[in-house]
C-alpha cells in the first residue's frame, strides 16, 4: 500500500482530536481552491485538504486509468485518506464534481463521514429526457477541444515559477505555475468522468445531514440542478449563495465559510 | 546612416494616434470586467469582431456568456480560479461566439487590477485573433494523436513479435522440469534479439535452444525468425547439436553475411536409467550447471560466433545429469547487468542459482530475472532471457 498521505498530498491542520473537516477540490485545479476557506476552520476543526491522484502535487505515477475511470475511484481516494488519518464523523465539503464524490464515498463506507456540504453539485451535467443538466453532449466535446487548445499553450516543458502577488498579499508567494496544470491525458480523462457521469440515482442513498450550497448564475451547476439535488437528498438543507459563478470558495470565501458554519451549528 | 527630419505625416500620426484612438482601434480586443465576468468596458475592435454593439454587452453580459459552452466550463474551472488566485492568466485559448453565431478563436491574457479605496477589483483582458494559429495547432494535435497511435501500434507489434519468439513460460517435458523467463529492455517498445525455444525432436530427445541475435528492431526480428526456424528444421535432420548450429551458421553466412548471433543448443534425453545432455555452444556463455549438492560448474566447449567467420568451430559435449542437477542458460543481458562497477556476472548468476536450490525451474528462472533487474535498479538495459532445465530429484 503506497503512502496515501503522500500520494494525495494531504495537508492537515487544526487541533488533533477536533472534529475533522475534509475539503475536496473539483475538476480543474487542486487543494489551493480552499486556501481562503479551510483556514477559517482551523481553530475548531481538524482540517484536511488534499489533491486527487492526477491533480496538483499528487503522485501522478499512481494514476490508474481504470480506477479513475469512474467517480468511485475518486471516492476511494477520499476513503483511503479518511482511513489513513483514522477520521470519524468527518464533515466532507465537496466542490463541484467532488460533491458527487462525497455522495459516493458516504454510501461506500458509512463509518467515516458524518455530514456532507455540497458546493455547486450536479449529479448529471448533460440534459436528458426532461432533466436539465445545462449541457449537451456536444458541449462536453467542446470542453475536451478547449482543454486540448489550452495544453498547447501550457507546455509541459515550462518550468514552474514562483509567483508573488503584490496586490493580494493574503495569497502569499508559494503558489506556483503548477496550479491548474495537469497532465493533459489525465485532465481529459477526468473531464470525461466528471461531465459524462450520471449520479442521479445515488442521491437517494445519502443518509447524512447534508447542506447544498447553490451559487447565483452558476453556468456549470444552474439553480434547477442544485434544487434537484436538494429534493432528492432526504432532509437536506438548501442555501442559495449571493456569490456569482461556480467557485464561491474563491469569489466569496466569507459567505461560504459562514454558510458552512451555520449548518454545523456554529456562529 | 543619415537622419532625415520627421515629415508632416509623422506629426499627423503622432497627433491622431492618441490613447483613446489606440484603445478603440488597437489590433486586439480590450475587455474590462468585474471579477464575476460582467463586462464593464469593451473597445471598438471587440465590437467589430463580435458584431455586438457596446450597449449590448456593457453591464448586461458576462465575458463567459460570449464563449462556446465547452469553453464556458473551461472558463469557470480554470480561467476564473487562476485569476482569483494568481491575479493573472496568460494565453488562454477560447472561442468567442459572435452575434451571428460565428466563432472566433482568440488567445486571452488578463490581469486583475486591485480596486482602490474599497472599489471592487477590475479584470483587464486583451484578446488576440488566433484563427490561423488555432487551425495550425489543430493540425499539430491531429499529428500528435496519429504519432501516439502509431507508437501504440508499434509497441503492440513489437510485443507480439517478441512473444512469438518465446514459447509459453512453463514447458511440458516428460521427466524434466523446464521453464523460461524473459524481460525486454526498457519499455519493450523495440523487438530485441533474444529468443529461446524448447521442442520435441521426435527422436526421444528434447531440444532446448537459447540465442541472442545482434541488434534490435525489425532487422533483428527477421534474423531471430530465421535462426529459430533453422534450428527446428536442422534438429529434425541431425541429432548433433553442433551440426544443428552449423546449419544455422551456414544459413547466416549465406543469407545475412553481415549479421551474426550467439546460441546454445542442448539435446536432452531422459530415460529410466538417467538423463544425458549434449550441448553445443556458438559464441555464447557456457551453460551453468549446479548439482544437488550445490557444486557449480559449466558444461560444454566454447565455439565460434555463428555467422561471423567463414568456418565455424562447434563441438558436441555430452554429460550425464544426476537427480537435482540444474542447467541454466542466460543471455548477456543477465550476466552483463550492472550498477556502476558492480557487475551481476557469472558469480551473481551462480549465487542466485545456489540461493534457489531445491526450487522449481520456473521459480529459479524468475528469480534470476529479478536479481539481474535489482542490480540495474529495476531498469533492464538489455533484453534478458533465461531457460532453466532441472532434473527432478
Amino acid at each position: 500500500m503506497p503512502d496515501v498521505l503522500t500520494r494525495n498530498n494531504v495537508v492537515v491542520a487544526g487541533p488533533p482530536g477536533a472534529r475533522p473537516i475534509v475539503f475536496a477540490h473539483g475538476f480543474g485545479c487542486d487543494q489551493h481552491m480552499w486556501r481562503l476557506v479551510a483556514p477559517a476552520f482551523e481553530d475548531r476543526y481538524r482540517t484536511v485538504v488534499f489533491d486527487y491522484v492526477g491533480a496538483g502535487a499528487s503522485d501522478v505515477s499512481a494514476y490508474d486509468p481504470e480506477r479513475y475511470g469512474s467517480l468511485r475511484g475518486y471516492a476511494r481516494d477520499v476513503l483511503e485518506i479518511a482511513e489513513a488519518l483514522d477520521l470519524r464523523d468527518a464533515v466532507f465539503v465537496g466542490h463541484s464534481v467532488s460533491a458527487m464524490v462525497g455522495v459516493l464515498a458516504a454510501a461506500a463506507d458509512r463509518s467515516r463521514l458524518g455530514a456532507l456540504v455540497l458546493i455547486g453539485p450536479s449529479p448529471r451535467y448533460i440534459d436528458d429526457d426532461g432533466y436539465v443538466g445545462g449541457f449537451a453532449q456536444a458541449d462536453i466535446e467542446g470542453l475536451l477541444a478547449s482543454l486540448d487548445s489550452n495544453y498547447l499553450g501550457w507546455s509541459s516543458a515550462m518550468a514552474p515559477v514562483i509567483m508573488g502577488n503584490p496586490d493580494r498579499p493574503e495569497l502569499g508567494a508559494e503558489l506556483t505555475a503548477s496550479f491548474c496544470r495537469t497532465d493533459p491525458e489525465i485532465q481529459r480523462r477526468f473531464a470525461r468522468v466528471t461531465f459524462l457521469s450520471d449520479n442521479r440515482d445515488d442521491l437517494a442513498t445519502v443518509e447524512l445531514p447534508t447542506l447544498v450550497l447553490q451559487c447565483t448564475d452558476d453556468v456549470i451547476a444552474p439553480d434547477a440542478v442544485g434544487e434537484y439535488v436538494h429534493e432528492r437528498i432526504p432532509g437536506s438543507r438548501f442555501v442559495k449563495l449571493r456569490a456569482v459563478g461556480h467557485c464561491p470558495n474563491l469569489s466569496a470565501p466569507e459567505e461560504t465559510v459562514a454558510a458552512i458554519k451555520a449548518f454545523l451549528g456554529e456562529r | 546612416m543619415t537622419t532625415t527630419p520627421p515629415d508632416a505625416a509623422f506629426y499627423e500620426a503622432l497627433v491622431v494616434d492618441d490613447a483613446t484612438e489606440l484603445y478603440e482601434h488597437a489590433p486586439c480586443a480590450y475587455l474590462s470586467t468585474l471579477p464575476d465576468g460582467t463586462i464593464v468596458k469593451a473597445n471598438a475592435t471587440f465590437s467589430a469582431w463580435t458584431g455586438f454593439d457596446r450597449a449590448e454587452v456593457v453591464g448586461c453580459r458576462r465575458f463567459q456568456d460570449l464563449l462556446a459552452p465547452g469553453d464556458r466550463i473551461f472558463f469557470e474551472t480554470h480561467y476564473a480560479p487562476l485569476l482569483r488566485l494568481q491575479g493573472h492568466v496568460r494565453e488562454i485559448a477560447v472561442e468567442l461566439v459572435g452575434r451571428d453565431g460565428a466563432r472566433l478563436p482568440v488567445l486571452v491574457n488578463a490581469v486583475v487590477r486591485a480596486g482602490e479605496g474599497g472599489a471592487p477589483p477590475l479584470v483587464r483582458a486583451v484578446l488576440f485573433d488566433a484563427t490561423e494559429r488555432r487551425a495550425y495547432e489543430r493540425e499539430l494535435l491531429e499529428a500528435r494523436r496519429k504519432a501516439e497511435e502509431s507508437e501504440r501500434r508499434a509497441l503492440t507489434l513489437a510485443r507480439t513479435l517478441q512473444e512469438s519468439f518465446l514459447p509459453p513460460a512453463v514447458l511440458d517435458v516428460p521427466g524434466l522440469d523446464v521453464a523460461g523467463a524473459f524481460r525486454p529492455a526498457g519499455d519493450g517498445s523495440e523487438v530485441g534479439g533474444d529468443f529461446y525455444d524448447v521442442f520435441d525432436t521426435g527422436r526421444g530427445t528434447t531440444a532446448v535452444v537459447l540465442g541472442d541475435v545482434c541488434g534490435k528492431g525489425a532487422g533483428a526480428a527477421v534474423l531471430t525468425s530465421l535462426a529459430r526456424a533453422t534450428v527446428r528444421a536442422e534438429a529434425l535432420r541431425t541429432p548433433s547439436p553442433g551440426a544443428v548450429l552449423q546449419g544455422v551458421h551456414e544459413a547466416m553466412v549465406r543469407f545475412h553475411p553481415d549479421r551474426f548471433l550467439t546460441a546454445v543448443l542442448l539435446s536432452v534425453r531422459s530415460t529410466s536409467t538417467g538423463v544425458r545432455l549434449t550441448a553445443a555452444v556458438g559464441g555464447h556463455d557456457l551453460p551453468l550447471r549446479m548439482s544437488a549438492g550445490g557444486h557449480v560448474d559449466t558444461i560444454g566447449t566454447p565455439g565460434t560466433i555463428l555467422g561471423m567467420i567463414e568456418r565455424a568451430r562447434l563441438t558436441d559435449t555430452t554429460v550425464a545429469l544426476a537427480p537435482g542437477d540444474v542447467v541454466v542458460l542466460v543471455t548477456d543481458g543477465v550476466t552483463e547487468a550492472r550498477r556502476g562497477r558492480e557487475l551481476f556476472g557469472f558469480d551473481g548468476l551462480a549465487a542466485t542459482v545456489r540461493a534457489y536450490r531445491g526450487c522449481s525451474a520456473q521459480e529459479l528462472a524468475d528469480a534470476i530475472i529479478t536479481a539481474a533487474l535489482e542490480v540495474q535498479d529495476g531498469q533492464a538495459r538489455d533484453d534478458m532471457a533465461v531457460v532453466v532445465v532441472r532434473v527432478p530429484s
